[in-house]
């Protein structure tokens, strides 16, 4: 109890430096923290993706398309209960910097997606208008679409401003459902191909799979991939998480070097603790060679020490984690890429595990100084 | 009169296990500042020394990259008949029809594809690129299914060694050189010949045209006769702006997201140094009396700690850097989001960098230490000299 008193009142005898500490700590366990959620929110397309759908595309790389005739064959697989089309458009809506995908699909596609949650008549409303398109509740909410609006959208492969009528939103069924996008009727873009650059339709960009069974994801894609070997377009059929984690692959520098970042500044906040730590028992000396003439034992100095650090690592450490869930969201809004930004539990676990590290070790070198000063030299010395 | 600068290094050699601290944490704050700059301008370096002065791009209006463009053959030959467009010694016009597509290639001990340009090029194609040098095997024969691979992949992905084969759009394709691109976008590339590559991928159009202009004040020309005439679908940039328009996206991408790294980073660096410079102020009051009693005025005590963080902020700076300097020996490698292909640069030291990232130590220096140096020079000398 007496240890306790003893380290509360040591660790708020210098205020400003107190203060300044614990600030800089809850800095920077908020900045692990929101760059830790950064590269999950990369993840978040993978981790929504289902084992269940497989995605077949072309075997050369997605910028080649699929014959649409490939559909009928591939649902006579053995094993495939569904297949839908889908084809990025990549269209541009008013500036490139308001950027979305936009994907042309068959009704089908729909019946893939059991977490996309649309009202029946919404839907049949879609189906009935050629020029209709679907739109996610993060998309409508971020730009203000409603049901009824017309978007016109510059195209970037498919030449010409094209024109979609909003006739229904649909929501996630959970908090991970990506609901950023916008889909429209593949047969428009067909049609409208087939009258402007007829050698361009009748194209797919992704065939989306249904499987019976989540366990023949790997037979079922090799069958598919058996039927098309040595034809004019081979496919590579894999499940939609390795799909989507092919594309976090291709920014994996980017990640590991955020990730890099996130522990860097972690050192820099040890370094500003340890200074902090260093500093307060250099000025305490003869306070702690007091203690030692009176009979404390070189254990309880070493205590007393750590569990000042560990009080403002706390209260540090708290603060930054509290701070973290309304700054993420602000991030959301103001950024407004990432759909998902949450922080999640694991991250919580490792900013306090960081938080204990750094009390740890911030404390070694002035505990180990302390335990072994000299009374008598100690009483001497002077800040 | 001002205190003596020696006076204000002693001090903090004096507390070296503080002043290592605090600058560490500055230089860290200073890395991460400097490698995010050294990136930016390595990538720009790169996409822009891609591109020629008085080369032209031609590409189907609205695509902005040559993956999504498509440029009909009869629209290839009205461009490269232009009469601004350069004659070469062999008497026909210095122009590349090239097509370019994405195949995804494995990266050695990668799990999972990249995306790789393979650009089929004429034979005027060299021409245009002067930086493009074979630096190992030789170059493709025309009209074959041989292909040479540039310097940034030949290092990093399976099958691209000379001699080795590379299996796409049903054929077998022999890498029979190396090139050199003076670290330009074409290192991240694979080249072969248009119209064989053509042929196995079935397509139809050109991606695009590159033409070099005869005089360099032809462009506008050129450009008005390609807008003004009712067959031609394209636009025409002068390669340079082509390849750093290319770069902007991830450009923007890399120095939003790590200057608002760096300054987060920077606060917390400062309160460090703020720490240090309020105990050294706080430690020496005594002495800040005697020196005010000797006659020192305020603004030389004010100076005194300034000068103190700014050193500590220097310090900070220059480990930073000289750790930072070290990265130019690596090399990243990422997808351009707006090509959509892997992309390898390096991270690039400019003057200017070095300057801005000395300038941004000495600014958290003086930022850390501005509020104990006012303290210190606040204090009566009574007061002062009564608390030693």
């Amino acid at each position: 109890m007496f240890l306790l008193k003893l380290v509360v009142r040591n660790a708020f005898r210098h205020r400003l430096r107190t203060l300044l500490t614990v600030t800089g700590l809850a800095i920077a366990v908020l900045a692990f923290g929101l760059l830790r959620t950064v590269v999950d929110a990369w993840y978040a397309g993978a981790a929504a993706a289902s084992s269940a759908r497989l995605i077949t595309r072309n075997a050369i790389s997605l910028a080649f398309f699929l014959p649409a005739s490939y559909e009928s064959r591939i649902r006579a697989v053995e094993g495939v209960t569904r297949v839908a089309r889908s084809t990025w458009f990549g269209g541009i809506y008013q500036e490139p910097k308001n950027f979305f995908p936009q994907f042309a699909v068959s009704p089908a596609y729909l019946d893939l997606y059991p977490e996309f949650i649309i009202p029946a008549e919404e839907r049949a409303a879609w189906a009935r208008d050629r020029k209709g398109a679907l739109v996610g509740r993060q998309l409508a909410e971020q730009f203000g679409f409603k049901v009824g609006d017309v978007l016109p959208i510059k195209g970037s492969i498919y030449p010409g401003t094209w024109e979609f009528v909003v006739r229904g939103i649909f929501d996630g069924a959970d908090s991970g459902t990506l609901t950023r996008h916008m889909l429209f009727h593949w047969d428009y873009l067909n049609e409208t191909l087939r009258k402007k650059s007829p050698r361009r339709a009748d194209f797919v960009g992704v065939f989306v799979v249904g499987i019976d069974q989540p366990d023949n994801a790997a037979a079922v894609s090799q069958r598919v991939d058996e039927v098309f070997r040595n034809s004019l377009a081979e496919t590579l059929t894999e499940t939609e998480q390795a799909f989507q984690l092919g594309f976090v692959a291709m920014s994996d520098q980017i990640i590991a070097a955020i990730r890099v970042v996130a522990y860097v500044v972690i050192v820099i906040i040890l370094a500003v603790m340890a200074n902090t730590m260093a500093m307060s028992a250099r000025e305490r000396t003869s306070e702690y060679a007091t203690l030692k003439a009176l009979g404390f034992g070189p254990g309880f100095l070493a205590a007393l020490i750590f569990g000042e650090s560990a009080a403002l690592a706390a209260v540090g450490a708290a603060i930054g984690i509290a701070a973290g869930a309304p700054v993420a969201a602000f991030f959301k809004q103001a950024v407004g890429i990432f759909p998902i930004f949450e922080i999640s539990s694991d991250t919580i676990a490792l900013q306090v595990a960081c938080a204990a590290v750094v009390a740890l070790a911030a404390a070694v070198v002035p505990a180990v100084q302390a335990a072994r000063v000299r009374i008598v030299e100690g009483l001497r010395s002077i800040a | 009169m001002a205190i003596p600068l020696s006076y204000v290094a002693r001090n903090l050699s004096t507390r070296w296990v503080t002043t290592l601290l605090t600058a560490g944490g500055l230089a860290l704050v200073v890395f991460v500042f400097a490698t995010v700059l050294m990136l930016d301008a390595g990538l720009r370096q790169t996409l822009v020394g891609t591109g020629e002065y008085d080369n032209v791009v031609a590409i189907r209006k609205g695509a902005g990259t040559e993956i999504q463009s498509g440029i009909t053959r009869p629209q290839a030959a009205l461009i490269e008949s232009h009469p601004s467009v350069a004659t070469g010694a062999d008497g026909r016009p210095l122009a590349s029809k090239e097509t370019v597509v994405l195949i995804a290639l494995k990266k050695a001990g990668a799990e999972k594809p990249s995306n790789v340009v393979i650009r089929g090029v004429s034979p005027a194609g060299f021409t245009l690129r002067p930086q493009v040098r074979v630096i190992e095997g030789r170059l493709f024969t025309p009209g074959s299914t041989e292909i040479v691979v540039g310097g940034a992949i030949a290092r990093r992905f399976e099958g691209t060694r000379v001699g080795e084969r590379l299996h796409f759009a049903q054929r077998d394709w022999t890498v029979v050189g190396a090139f050199d691109a003076g670290a330009s976008g074409f290192d991240s590339e694979i080249w072969g010949d248009a119209d064989q590559l053509m042929q196995a991928f079935r397509r139809i159009a050109y991606s695009s045209v590159i033409v070099k202009l005869g005089r360099v004040d032809d462009f506008e020309r050129l450009r008005a006769d390609v807008d003004a005439d009712p067959r031609l679908t394209n636009e025409v940039k002068r390669e340079r702006v082509f390849y750093s328009d290319q770069s902007k996206a991830l450009s923007t991408f890399i120095t939003v997201l790590g200057l608002t790294l760096t300054a987060v980073f920077s606060i917390g660096a400062m309160l460090g140094a703020m720490i240090t410079m309020y105990a050294s102020v706080s430690n020496r009051i005594g002495e800040i009396g005697t020196l005010r009693a000797l006659g020192f005025r305020r603004g030389a005590v004010l100076g005194a700690f300034l000068v103190e963080s700014l050193l500590l902020g220097l310090a900070g700076g220059v480990c930073g850097l000289g750790v930072a300097s070290l990265m130019q020996f690596a090399s990243f490698s990422t997808t351009n989001f707006q090509t959509f292909a892997d992309l390898s640069f390096k991270f690039l030291l400019t003057p200017a960098i070095i300057g801005q990232t000395l300038l941004f130590s000495l600014a958290m220096g003086l930022l850390g230490g501005f509020l104990p140096a006012l303290r210190a020079a606040r204090l009566e000398i009574v007061d002062a000299l009564r608390a030693a």
